[in-house]
């Protein structure tokens, strides 16, 4: 046995912080970028456009702090836990960032698309029910 | 076509990332204590070892690329379509970092791929 119950406690609230704050960057990335809209990045002026009009968006930089919290919950579990166990393991994000995308930008969501994201959920707890650790600490 | 291209990114280049970034962490050992002056010790040993470098430079093309998308796409349709990153995390933990994936967890990323291919035939607008 290399883990123990309380390994579990700290990946499954880590997990759950990935959870909440991956998707809520990815929505106010995604409401940033829509009010930017489609930019050009194919030559180098374009490209610096592109950048300066992210950087001087407060939404962009919203989910930016957002996305931080989520890389560095991200980057703490997998000191002790498999990749290939956090990565669909936090997974669950994929429904939360449909409902957010849903409830707060609006966005259509048509029935086969919820069914979709269905899916990938239940690949998670598929994935939930397997060690946390396969290679030795270290 | 540069729509393809930059999903290849967030895929590619946001998986090769995580794999570079799960690989230094493992070189940093498990982290036990949780209290900020501590999480910044590990931050600042974290950014020592070169395979975070090399994480943090691919996981910043990923993401500009994720913005490039979400410039034209609906989030709701990129987020799902960006989980294709599970098949790659999988084999990469397999090859590179040597982790045992199981039957198990193979099936739940098949799951997780076929709702991704489910998700893509929904698209509604």
């Amino acid at each position: 046995m290399n883990f123990s119950p309380s390994l579990h406690f700290k990946t499954y609230l880590l997990i759950f912080v990935m959870v909440i704050f991956g998707p809520l960057g990815n929505v106010l990335l995604g409401r940033g970028m829509k009010r930017i809209g489609a930019v050009g990045v194919a030559t180098p002026p374009e490209a610096l456009n592109f950048l300066s009009r992210i950087l001087t968006s407060g939404t962009i930089w919203l989910g930016i702090g957002s996305l931080a919290i989520f890389f560095l919950a991200n980057m703490l579990v997998l000191s002790w836990a498999d990749y290939s166990y956090v990565q669909p393991a936090s997974s669950v994000a994929y429904g939360m960032s449909a409902l957010l995308a849903h409830f707060l930008l609006h966005e259509v969501i048509t029935p086969m698309r919820w069914m979709g994201v269905l899916l990938i959920c239940l690949g998670v707890l598929v994935v939930g029910h397997t060690p946390p650790r396969t290679t030795g600490p270290g | 076509m540069i729509i393809f291209i930059f999903y290849l990114l967030i895929i590619g280049a946001g998986t090769g990332g995580e794999l570079c970034v799960s690989r230094a962490m493992k070189e940093l050992g498990e982290v036990k204590d949780f209290r900020p002056a501590a999480l910044v010790g590990v931050i600042i040993r974290a950014l020592r070892v070169p395979w975070m470098w090399a994480g943090l430079s691919l996981m910043a093309t990923a993401f500009f690329s994720l913005l490039a998308v979400l410039s034209r796409q609906n989030v709701s349709l990129v987020v799902p379509v960006t989980a294709l990153s599970y098949g790659a995390g999988a084999l990469g933990g397999k090859f590179l970092l040597g982790e045992q994936v199981t039957s198990r967890r193979w099936a739940g990323v098949l799951m997780v791929c076929i709702g991704v291919a489910v998700v893509l035939m929904g698209r509604g607008n």
